[in-house]
């Protein structure tokens, strides 16, 4: 067994799409319209809901996996996850018809608002709720990030969390900037856990 | 790079910007605020202000706020092609990257640095979540409100509309 396999044997939740038929262009194209119209205060919230606990189409790790490629990618990381997420079910097509549902319902929807913005231009109401629903975000985001840390927890994997916990630290405690902290990170994650797969396979 | 057309300004600026934004939309927020207010004066600093509002609280990822400027500049055209400057390059780039990785291939490399990757993208996300909880929770109450929302959605499957639309009506409400 190579050790890319081993910790998916003990990880519960086996992706639908892996065993069933992939969804077709239109079931993917609606998957992402409704995670993009239910994401008030960013998407990856409902993403993660939607791929890994409604539809399985993807496990824990994979959805992490794939994501954070995604985040260390130039661009938006949710349109990025989108096609790529998309174009691993069903190839360009997919990708494509993932990236246009997440964008064009919101896209219609925010030409709408700057049409009546240009013409009412005031926003204190919105933007007293707006404070409020901000809130609940921030609240919401951190209950993703705890839901993305359980694979790493369920595997006691210390190295990983380690490596978490100080990038947290060096970014969200300490504020040092972000090229820095990534030009040491990264190398330095590479390393770890090249070291920790040979001692699995040894 | 000063084009007449002011689409193929817009992208060309958004274009270019969506190659640099590494870290996701809110890292870039910054930079657009220099180009649309101070360089191009496209929008005043209240109508930036707004925009900003008004995208994060529509749905749809919040890097809309450029549909927001492509429309000052030029209308619904403006709007869809800022757009998809800023968010199809990228998107391709991604796509052809991940397929790289995933090429089936003896190499050990691919699964590895992804892999790697993993824990330094969540622990990126817990310290935008505490940089940004530390912007919005000046109150005791926001603060609460913060607090029980996470413990809420980390516990219970509850679809999260509802704390949102809970959060929306306490603001509304001038309770936080």
């Amino acid at each position: 067994m190579s050790p890319d396999s081993a910790p998916a044997a003990q990880e519960p939740d086996i992706p639908a799409a892996v065993h069933g038929l992939p969804p077709s262009l239109w079931a993917l194209f609606l998957a992402f319209a409704r995670m993009s119209l239910a994401g008030f205060g960013g998407v990856l919230v409902f993403a993660r809901r939607a791929i890994v606990e409604q539809h399985r189409w993807m496990t824990a790790d994979e959805f992490n996996e794939t994501f954070a490629l995604c985040h260390f990618l130039p661009g938006p990381n949710i349109v990025n996850l989108s096609m790529v997420f998309g174009s691993r079910l069903r190839g360009i097509a997919g990708g494509v018809a993932a990236f246009a549902g997440l964008l064009l319902p919101p896209t219609l929807i925010m030409t709408v608002l700057a049409i009546i913005y240009a013409r009412f231009g005031d926003v204190d109401v919105l933007r007293r709720s707006l404070a409020g629903i901000s809130c609940a975000a921030v609240g919401l985001l951190i209950a993703v990030v705890f839901r993305m840390m359980t694979p790493l927890l369920k595997r006691m994997d210390a190295a990983a969390l380690i490596l978490m916990l100080a990038v947290f630290t060096a970014i969200g405690v300490l504020r040092l900037p972000l090229r820095a902290v990534l030009l040491v990170a990264i190398p330095l994650s590479i390393g770890v856990t090249s070291l920790m797969r040979r001692k699995v396979a040894a | 790079m000063t084009s007449e057309n002011p689409i193929w300004a817009l992208i060309s600026i958004f274009g270019l910007m969506s190659l640099f934004a590494v870290g996701g939309a809110a890292a870039a927020v910054p930079e657009m605020h220099r180009i649309a207010v101070d360089v191009h004066h496209w929008m005043t600093d209240k109508q930036f202000a707004d925009a900003y509002a008004i995208a994060q609280l529509s749905p749809g990822p919040n890097v809309l706020i450029v549909t927001l400027i492509g429309y000052a500049v030029a209308g619904i055209p403006g709007a869809l092609a800022a757009t998809l400057a800023m968010c199809l390059p990228t998107a391709l780039l991604a796509y052809f990257v991940s397929r790289l990785l995933n090429r089936p291939s003896q190499s050990r490399w691919p699964g590895l640095i992804q892999a790697a990757l993993v824990p330094l993208s969540i622990g990126l996300m817990a310290a935008s979540a505490l940089i940004l909880a530390q912007s919005t929770d000046r109150t005791i109450a926001a603060l609460l409100l913060t607090a029980t929302v996470a413990l809420i959605a980390s516990v219970s499957r509850i679809n999260p509309l509802w704390l949102l639309l809970a959060g929306g009506l306490l603001g509304f409400a001038g309770i936080v």
